[in-house]
């Protein structure tokens, strides 16, 4: 058996510490060690961006990271975002997804939404040509983006930072 | 009824759980002592298997089990032929499916010839590595004209490469020909994409030996047709076999193929271990396993007189199924048909030989061969109207089928084995919407001269098509009004992010007067319901709907007739409003639907003879054959006379799929069908070097529009209700993508038409499109050596 490595990570403001393989990829690390499979894989090679999470608040392909790169790091998933599927309690850009039809099958659905949520920190009154710059790093093969665009629009007026 | 739900733009029941990632796809599954499969698949197109040496792979630390072709004994074998071929006469098929797993000879890159079960995902692909195959290669068939002339054979027994041929007939072409003033001719390719759901397929498959029951979780379309196959095969009862579909990361098409070897491979695998497997396809094997679309060379002829009135449509043309058929004629059939869209075209003659080559397997991906039809009818009246002086939009109008000849017959066989009729249809008030919304005539007479005055290469088209939707043979579903008051709906069908969970509700609210929220929607799990074939051809909201609505009109009657004795009322003057059945104008005289789901199952007492407990109905649909939507694309288009690359200004769609349920699902549906289509039109191409090698097997390569490349669209609808069904509805799931490359093919040209430029293709790409517009300046003398630039537009 291959040699295993120690790596402790907060994810979702929980530490976990595990003993993995070195060749692990993070985004295998969230998904089938720890359980968080809202992080959903698409192409393996970080073109889809469905798995994207936050490392340390930034917008990260865990595709591209293996798990042992992020010993000691704080990580976000789309789970981190609300505490669960409450209406009542989800995230303002979870809302605005909701509200705006900004997602069909979901599945490249969370690695959006870990895309936009640092953006929004960073552009609060974002363009529609900005949004879409932003959102062009995440393939949807369902919406057609239009409505994605209008949720993230809309998600500025609702002002992310109110949770 | 006070509140309305069917109609309206309800936000969806299922957003939630997907939302917060708590929505259960097949990769998320996660069983006690769960092995991992993965798969070695060949390299070559076309090869013969001398040898396969797994003896290394089998001693790998962590590894389980190994298997070839030769380890699977009895179970080694042909998946099913789906769909037989139509009743045509004089039809010509040869059955030819995929295997489990390649023996003796692999037919095209990425056959399965061996699979590895170990600890884990990374050790079964590391002892892939430890896999010895020998492999004699031979030849490939990759190009169509080339499979034609049988030099190589991917099946050598079947003596040809013909997979099927088939000749459909409508009136007399050849008469129709002799009374024209026109005859065009020209051979239009289309060439092949991926379906690239974001997620990719995947199987979990989970024999309990102490129960005696498999369970499968899939990435099926068709869950209920996938349980009761693998029974058969398995030799297993239908009950011991439980299929969920779960939430599933898209489908358009190829999750509807069935079975993949992985799939019938899977389940088998389980028993043989006593233990569940889990193989998840990755992106490189999806490019190659999974099935595609679009192969096709057509040489078409279209008959006309001097004032643009079609006579007679000729078309003749290869059809490429890929190394085997277990689709049957589905995709051919439906360019077939799909050709005449909505014109009223008396002779039609159409002939197609379908042909294996050694390249992916083909089966329908969102449009299903209806773009190809779509296409080449388009080009030709296109070339045409061109040809006699008139403007695009006119001929078609001159040529539309009038509302007064609903049903109209086309005389030829559908996919669904029923002759090609029309149910309903009223073409000209999409047509002048859409030409309203683009703003045709001002664009035309006075934007673009004086864009094109500037230099600036823009152009626009405007194309229309019909789509056969919403086919049988059935789907049910059954209604539960549950003691809480909520209500439970199951279905057979599998769901891709259609909505259903909400569409569904909203069907069953409308009758039962509750919240869409307080309707809960099962779909895809065959131990909720067994009955149905699945989601393909558009027909998910038209039979599973009108299912669901039967249904729910039943547990209406039963609510009524029970609440009726209960209020001492009679049924027509009560009313369901907001979980109460109540008297109308005297809303205290209720009972809350909740209260009579209970009493309707008593624990004391008796049922009364002739009546059932609960609030309960099953019900079933069976179309007597499709509806048919129709629809009118328009797009304005600016080429960057340097990069070639493209600027959609406008685009704008009106889709008549009669009543609809829920237009914010609706729109959805529409704009990412034409996402699609500008993939498939102008960014994503498959490309097989003479190997049979695919070049392009990456999201790095295969570009797929992102958001910087899909313009808003502009909407509206035509609302032409079906006969065929209770609720009036036409599908919607393909329209958005079926005619996209015909109105591609039509704007750039019209952006070049100084240069006489013809787009006879599709996919284009901004090389492409660099290369024909080179030719057509070669051809027209405009200053070849200089290349297309800036300033070459005077029209």
């Amino acid at each position: 058996m291959a040699q295993r490595t120690t790596v402790t990570v907060t994810v979702n403001g929980q530490e976990y510490t595990r003993e993995v393989e070195p060749r692990l990829l993070l985004s295998d690390f969230l998904r089938h060690e720890l359980g968080l499979t809202g992080t959903h894989v698409g192409c393996e090679h970080g073109v889809c961006g469905a798995c994207t999470v936050l490392l340390d608040g930034q917008a990260v392909r865990s595709c591209l990271m293996f798990a042992v790169q992020a010993q000691g790091h704080r990580i976000t998933t789309v789970e981190g975002l609300a505490p669960g599927p409450d209406p009542e309690q989800l995230h303002p850009l979870q809302r605005a997804f909701w509200e705006a039809h900004g997602l069909q099958c979901g599945f490249c659905t969370p690695g959006i939404l870990m895309s936009m949520v640092p953006f929004l920190e960073e552009n609060p009154d974002p363009s529609e040509e900005a949004i879409r710059e932003a959102l062009s790093g995440n393939l949807c093969r369902c919406t057609g983006y239009q409505k994605i665009v209008e949720a993230v629009k809309l998600a500025a007026t609702m002002g992310t930072r109110e949770r | 009824m006070t509140t309305r739900y069917f109609g309206q733009p309800v936000k969806r029941n299922e957003d939630p759980r997907l939302l917060t990632g708590r929505a259960l796809f097949v990769d998320d599954v996660d069983l006690p002592g769960m092995l991992h499969v993965a798969f070695l698949r060949s390299d070559l197109a076309h090869a013969r298997i001398r040898s396969i040496d797994v003896s290394r792979a089998r001693q790998r630390p962590g590894v389980v089990a190994v298997y070839t072709a030769e380890d699977l004994g009895d179970f080694w074998r042909h998946g099913p032929l789906l769909v037989p071929p139509p009743p045509v006469e004089g039809i010509v098929f040869h059955q030819r499916t995929q295997v489990t797993l390649a023996k003796d000879k692999v037919r095209h890159a990425g056959e399965a010839v061996a699979l590895v079960v170990a600890e884990s995902r990374y050790l079964a692909e590391d002892a892939l590595e430890d896999i010895f195959v020998d492999y004699e290669p031979l030849p490939a068939v990759v190009h169509l004209e080339e499979a034609a002339q049988d030099r190589v054979l991917v099946h050598e027994e079947l003596g040809t490469n013909v997979s099927a041929h088939v000749v459909q007939r409508k009136g007399d072409y050849e008469s129709a020909r002799a009374q024209a003033d026109v005859v065009i001719r020209r051979r239009f390719v289309y060439d092949r994409g991926t379906a690239a759901a974001m997620e990719n397929r995947g199987i979990v498959a989970h024999w309990d030996p102490k129960a005696e029951t498999l369970t499968v979780w899939d990435t099926t379309q068709a869950p209920i047709p996938i349980r009761n196959g693998l029974a058969a095969m398995l030799g297993l009862s239908e009950h011991q076999v439980r299929v969920i579909a779960p939430f599933i990361g898209g489908g358009f098409g190829p999750k509807i193929m069935m079975f993949y070897p992985e799939e019938m491979l899977l389940p088998w695998v389980s028993m043989q271990l006593g233990r569940p497997v889990k193989w998840i396809e990755d992106r490189e094997e999806n490019f190659y396993a999974t099935t595609q679309e679009r192969g096709q060379i057509h040489d078409a002829e279209i008959a006309l007189t001097r004032d643009g009135r079609v006579l007679g449509v000729r078309d003749v043309f290869l059809h490429d199924q890929g190394a085997y058929a277990p689709y049957g004629l589905t995709v051919p059939i439906n360019s077939q048909c799909t050709l005449l869209g909505p014109y009223d075209v008396p002779a039609y003659y159409s002939e197609f030989t379908a042909l294996f080559t050694n390249k992916p397997i083909v089966t329908p991906y969102r449009g299903a061969g209806r773009q190809h039809g779509v296409f080449v009818m388009e080009r030709l009246l296109d070339i045409a109207a061109r040809e006699l002086g008139m403007d695009p939009a006119e001929i078609r109008r001159r040529n539309f089928i009038p509302p007064e000849k609903f049903p109209y017959n086309n005389e030829i066989i559908y996919q669904d084995f029923a002759p090609l009729v029309y149910d309903s249809g009223n073409y000209e008030p999409a047509l002048q919407r859409a030409l309203e919304l683009i703003d045709y005539r001002r664009f035309v007479e006075e934007e673009q001269p004086r864009l094109r005055a500037q230099g600036r290469r823009v152009g626009i088209g405007v194309v229309c098509y019909i789509e056969g939707t919403g086919i049988g043979p059935y789907e049910g579903a059954r209604v539960t009004v549950e003691s809480t008051g909520k209500v439970s709906v199951a279905t057979g069908i599998g769901t891709q992010g259609q909505g259903h969970f909400t569409s569904f509700a909203q069907v069953v609210a409308e009758q039962l007067g509750v919240d869409v929220a307080d309707v809960h929607v099962v779909t895809g799990d065959t131990d909720m319901f067994h009955w149905g074939t699945g989601t393909f051809a558009s027909r998910g909201a038209v039979v599973a709907g009108n299912a669901i609505h039967a249904a729910a009109v039943r547990v209406r009657q039963k609510i009524l007739r029970m609440a009726s004795e209960k209020l001492e009322a009679a049924e027509e003057d009560l009313e369901l409003v907001d979980g109460v059945v109540r008297v109308k104008g005297v809303p205290e005289r209720s009972i809350p639907l909740g209260q009579l789901a209970v009493e309707a199952n008593p624990l004391r007492g008796a049922v009364k003879p002739g009546t059932e407990p609960g609030l309960e109905a099953s019900d079933f649909f069976g179309p007597e054959r499709g509806a048919t939507a129709s629809g009118v694309h328009a797009m304005i288009v600016e080429v960057d006379p340097e990069t070639f690359l493209l600027t959609i200004r406008k685009y704008v769609v009106v889709h008549d799929c009669g009543t609809v349920i829920n237009p914010l699902i609706l729109d959805g549906q529409i704009q990412g069908g034409v996402a699609q289509g500008i993939g498939n039109a102008f960014y994503e191409q498959l490309h097989f070097d003479e190997n049979g090698t695919l070049l392009n097997a990456s999201f790095m390569d295969y570009l797929i529009p992102t958001a910087t490349d899909v313009p808003p669209i502009v909407g509206d609808h035509v609302v032409t209700p079906s006969p065929l069904n209770p609720l009036g509805i036409k599908g919607a799931g393909e329209a958005g993508a079926i005619p996209v490359g015909a109105l591609f093919a039509q704007a750039l040209e019209n952006a070049f038409s100084d240069l006489g430029l013809e787009i006879r293709e599709i996919p284009l790409s901004p090389n492409r499109l660099y290369e024909l517009v080179r030719e057509a300046q070669e051809a027209s003398g405009h200053g070849a050596s200089d290349g297309p630039g800036p300033g070459t537009g005077s029209p």
